[in-house]
């Protein structure tokens, strides 16, 4: 009987925090939201998708004809079980960590601005110029200017937490 | 230090550091979790960014409603009393017509000629004509913060008078002399946005136009000085400037938005005539601007009447300001809009509402008995509260309701007044409303439109009307400003409409960037965007995102604290058993329902409660957590305390009713009288025992008057980052204690930083429980403090304000 109930208020619980993330989106308060900001809400739920696994959400959530804009009955069951289901798991600070280290083929302890730029603007899903500029502007040490990324994980995952 | 990683050729193959090839596939790999997760990160930015946005335009949202209710209630007073009542007195020359005075008589009034300048005044000293090297001196003058000696003041505002009488309504700009116009929007006092303006695309000269569109005053604190720029300008270059007036060129609006009281500030000597001056110029400046006479330039926006062929003929001077209805020929009859739709609705109400667009009729005021203003508040408190609590942002407006709140209304007063036959056409009523619409209505998605219940002014036009509008004037784009956006401009209606919003960080160190735009011959728009960025230099995106909704956050627990009573019951009466807990559901929709601010509580819980139980928050602790220092308040009980806070803006926006001669301070009778109409108007029974309790306690002077910015001083909530201010102000007070004046109630800052408890039961904070204060070293921009003090007429006020450095930041375009 325990089971039961605390099944059902975890799902009344997600879907409140689904409800009012989607409201913070919802300009007209109408009940749907921009699909351009569909990535956004999902991170905002604290899930971590690729540009891809995004690109895939999108598809299934847009109408036949897309009109651009997402309802919010289409997208609460995809959500409530996205989340339920807890796809797209946190990357942790170790993992994270080691990415920035493969990056770091010298071993310096440091990156540099302009490899680093490179490296997420070129490869992978590649980052656009604004959002290079604003990871730089967290990023680089401005004495050294250098990304010390040890540090910068630390201080951003730190964030996480307040 | 030179990186070993090749950089163009061999891209895809890396080394370490033996030498050992690394498969391109694992950089690939890091690289797209290293994005992974910092989209996420900057998602959760983004959702803070965004509603912290969303917190400010509710706190402007309750405040324009706040501003709306206090005008309707004066006006429904001024309507429904019969002389003699001193509060009424009070408030009606706010209501009066214009005084008829002739032109000569003015000048001879505002002359300046006698007006004369110390040998020590350093700041320019202006002749006439004006030329341009002048304007810019101008310019450098304030950026070095000095002040203009108010006789140039009014030797400038004069020469600008006579200008703009002979302007038509609507400026008819051409850029056919390939010349680039530059429009800018809200500039709200501040200097430094109008600054950088200047820095990045040059002083209006015959070769830059520039367009201004309305709202150069309130809120910002160099007001003044953007308005003698913008009109040293316009002396100097009459084609090539153009200003246009904006719903904050009003003098009442001004009362309450910082205007009047800067005015006062900066010019203790002849402020008033300047202020008065401003008063007609205002009324004199030209309402739209049409470039090619393909785009129009309005401040506010259009409505679905809007008839440029009428706004061209109107004599626009006669509209003073918004909230005065015009001049009536025969004052005992009505004034109804005339409009056959509402024909009836306004045959069933009786007493309508003051709204600015519905200006009250006029009824047989004599057969209304005598009442008193208890009586009244209480009928029309309650009613416009429900009125309001009905409304909300872009939502219906629905003539029954707002017929069968005057039902209620009606059945209150003396029912002898005959219904009122209407009146229609009175051609003043019909411009009136043509002007109300351009300075105050606001797009909005839907179709249709209605009437703008948020501002009280103008109406919410919809993408039709555009449409329509724009056809039938053969216009292709509405350029318009009015709203701020986070970005600094938008489109919207199938970008046939462009807001414009010129004045940066509007709410808050980087709640937002301002922007302004060119048009060249093709009327294509180049955008230009900034953020003075004084204060945030250095400060990475994250960190200012941070800031931001850091003062934003301390801003609404402000607001929770200050409605602590109406939360505490509404807390208790879910809370049946008196367990100290309620869940954070339940948390969040008592919130909701008591503050009214639409805003996504769940969302914002983290950061406004610090801890919870299972799920549960304890709320009598949450309240400790949350308070902030209250003012000293022996003798004042808790309620009356935080509802004299709540609304000490329009407390304040009385006061300067009051003080009609604009001088600043107020007799003991006038704060007297004051006080029981907000009490009326608040419902709320303030005693005279505790209203004799302020009036000694302020008058610091002890000469029958009370200093209004002292007053307000005393309403501000104290914490560790305002006890330096608080310090010095207690030493002028204790200075003054001297002379044997009576102990003061209020003091804005206890000597220690401990407060004394009010009651028992509400023990106040203690310095250590103020984690969810802040530690900002910068005071919310929502209040400012002015200081008191016998400054010399002409040297600049000493606010040392922190802004001193211009940094242009400009995103790629």
């Amino acid at each position: 009987m325990a089971d039961k109930f605390n099944a059902e208020s975890i799902i009344t619980e997600t879907q409140k925090r689904i409800s009012n993330a989607f409201d913070v989106f919802d300009h007209e308060c109408n009940k749907t939201v921009d699909v351009r900001e569909i990535g956004t809400i999902i991170r905002s739920l604290g899930c971590f998708p690729s540009e891809a696994e995004l690109h895939d959400i999108i598809a299934e959530l847009e109408d036949e004809e897309p009109t651009g804009f997402v309802r919010y009955e289409k997208f609460l069951p995809t959500m409530t079980k996205i989340l339920l289901e807890r796809k797209f798991r946190p990357i942790t600070e170790d993992l994270l960590l080691q990415a920035f280290k493969v990056l770091d083929q010298q071993k310096n302890g440091h990156l540099e601005p302009e490899e680093l730029t490179k490296y997420l603007t070129q490869e992978g899903e590649s980052f656009t110029q604004e959002e290079i500029d604003e990871m730089l502007s967290a990023a680089v040490d401005p004495d050294k200017n250098a990304i010390l990324y040890k540090d910068f994980v630390s201080m951003m995952t730190f964030d996480d937490t307040r | 230090m030179g990186c070993g990683v090749t950089k163009t050729s061999e891209f895809n193959r890396k080394f370490d550091k033996d030498g050992n090839v690394i498969p391109a596939a694992i950089t690939m790999k890091a690289a797209v979790l290293i994005q992974r997760w910092y989209r996420q990160y900057a998602a959760r930015m983004e959702v803070r960014r965004r509603y912290t946005w969303n917190i400010f335009q509710s706190m402007e949202y309750a405040d324009l409603q706040d501003q709306i209710k206090l005008y309707n209630f004066l006006g429904y007073l001024m309507d429904n009393f019969t002389p003699p009542s001193s509060e009424r007195n009070l408030i009606s020359h706010i209501f009066r017509e214009n005084e008829v005075c002739r032109d000569a008589e003015w000048e001879r009034y505002f002359s300046y000629t006698n007006i004369d300048v110390p040998d020590i005044y350093s700041g320019p000293r202006l002749t006439f004509p004006l030329d341009m090297d002048q304007a810019a001196d101008l310019v450098e003058a304030f950026k070095k913060k000095q002040q203009l000696h108010s006789r140039y003041v009014l030797q400038l505002l004069l020469e600008t008078w006579k200008l703009l009488k002979v302007l038509p309504n609507i400026n008819r700009v051409s850029t056919c002399h390939s010349k680039e116009i530059t429009i800018c929007g809200d500039l709200h006092g501040q200097l430094e946005d109008l600054l950088l303006i200047f820095y990045k695309n040059g002083m209006p000269s015959l070769e830059k136009p520039y367009v201004f569109n309305g709202d150069y005053v309130d809120r910002g604190k160099d007001s003044i000085e953007i308005l003698l720029i913008l009109f040293a300008f316009l002396l100097v270059f009459p084609g090539d400037v153009y200003l246009n007036r904006g719903n904050h060129e009003d003098h009442i609006i001004n009362l309450r938005y910082g205007f009047t009281k800067e005015v006062l500030n900066k010019y203790k000597l002849h402020g008033k005539r300047i202020l008065k001056l401003l008063q007609k110029i205002f009324s004199w400046l030209p309402l739209v601007t049409v470039i090619d006479q393909r785009v129009l330039i309005v401040h506010g926006g259009i409505s679905d009447t809007t008839n440029l062929a009428l706004i061209a003929r109107v004599d626009r001077h006669r509209y003073v300001s918004a909230l005065r209805p015009p001049k009536k020929k025969t004052p005992s009859r009505t004034n109804v809009y005339a409009d056959s739709e509402r024909y009836d609705e306004m045959i069933i109400c009786k007493n309508r509402r003051g709204s600015l667009t519905f200006p009250k009729p006029f009824g047989a005021r004599e057969s209304f008995q005598r009442r008193s203003l208890q009586d009244f508040s209480r009928a029309v408190a309650r009613t416009l509260e429900e009125e309001f609590e009905v409304r909300r942002r872009q939502g219906e407006f629905s003539l029954s309701s707002f017929s069968k709140s005057h039902r209620i209304l009606s059945s209150a007063v003396s029912s002898d007044s005959e219904p009122e036959s209407s009146e229609f056409t009175d051609t003043s009523n019909e411009e009136w409303k043509q002007i109300l619409d351009l300075l105050w209505s606001d797009p909005m998605s839907h179709d249709g439109c209605i009437p703008n219940e948020v501002r009280g002014g103008g109406c919410y036009w919809g993408p039709d009307v555009t449409e329509g509008f724009l056809n039938r004037h053969n216009l292709q784009l509405i350029i318009r400003s009015h709203e701020c956006k986070q970005d600094g401009y938008e489109f919207c209606h199938n970008r046939k409409v462009l807001t414009l919003f010129s004045a940066s960080n509007y709410y808050e160190v980087g709640s937002n960037r301002g922007a302004f735009v060119r048009l060249g011959p093709d009327l294509v728009p180049y955008f230009v965007q900034y953020q003075a960025t004084s204060m945030t230099r250095g400060l990475s995106f994250p960190q200012n995102v941070k800031r931001t909704e850091h003062t934003a956050l301390k801003v609404l627990r402000e607001q929770l604290f200050v409605h602590k009573s109406d939360l505490l019951s509404a807390f208790q009466e879910i809370d049946k058993e008196n367990t100290g807990l309620i869940c954070l559901n339940e948390w969040a929709s008592a919130i909701e329902r008591v503050l009214h601010l639409d805003l996504p509580w769940r969302v914002l819980h983290p950061q406004l409660v610090s801890s919870t139980t299972d799920g549960r928050l304890d709320y009598h602790g949450w309240f400790r957590d949350l308070a902030l220092k209250k003012p000293s308040s022996e003798h004042i009980e808790q309620t009356m305390l935080e509802t004299l806070y709540r609304h000490r803006s329009t407390l304040e926006t009385i006061f300067r009713i009051v003080d009609t001669d604009n001088s600043g301070l107020i007799t003991f009778e006038d704060f007297r009288q004051t006080l029981k109409l907000l009490s009326a108007y608040l419902k709320m029974e303030i005693s005279d025992e505790v209203i004799n309790k302020l009036v000694i306690s302020t008058d610091t002077n002890n000469d029958g008057s009370i200093d209004i910015d002292e007053f307000m001083e005393a309403f501000r909530l104290v914490d560790k980052s305002r006890l330096e201010r608080g310090k010095s102000l207690l030493k002028l007070m204790q200075d003054n204690q001297e002379t044997e004046s009576p102990q003061p109630v209020y003091s804005t800052a206890p000597q220690t930083s401990q407060c004394p408890a009010s009651q028992p039961a509400d023990p106040p904070a203690s310095n250590t429980t103020d984690s969810a204060c802040s530690q900002t070293a910068n005071p919310p921009a929502l209040q400012t403090a002015d200081s008191p003090g016998s400054l010399a007429e002409d040297c600049p006020a000493s606010q040392t304000e922190d802004l001193c450095h211009i940094s242009v930041v400009v995103p790629p375009q």
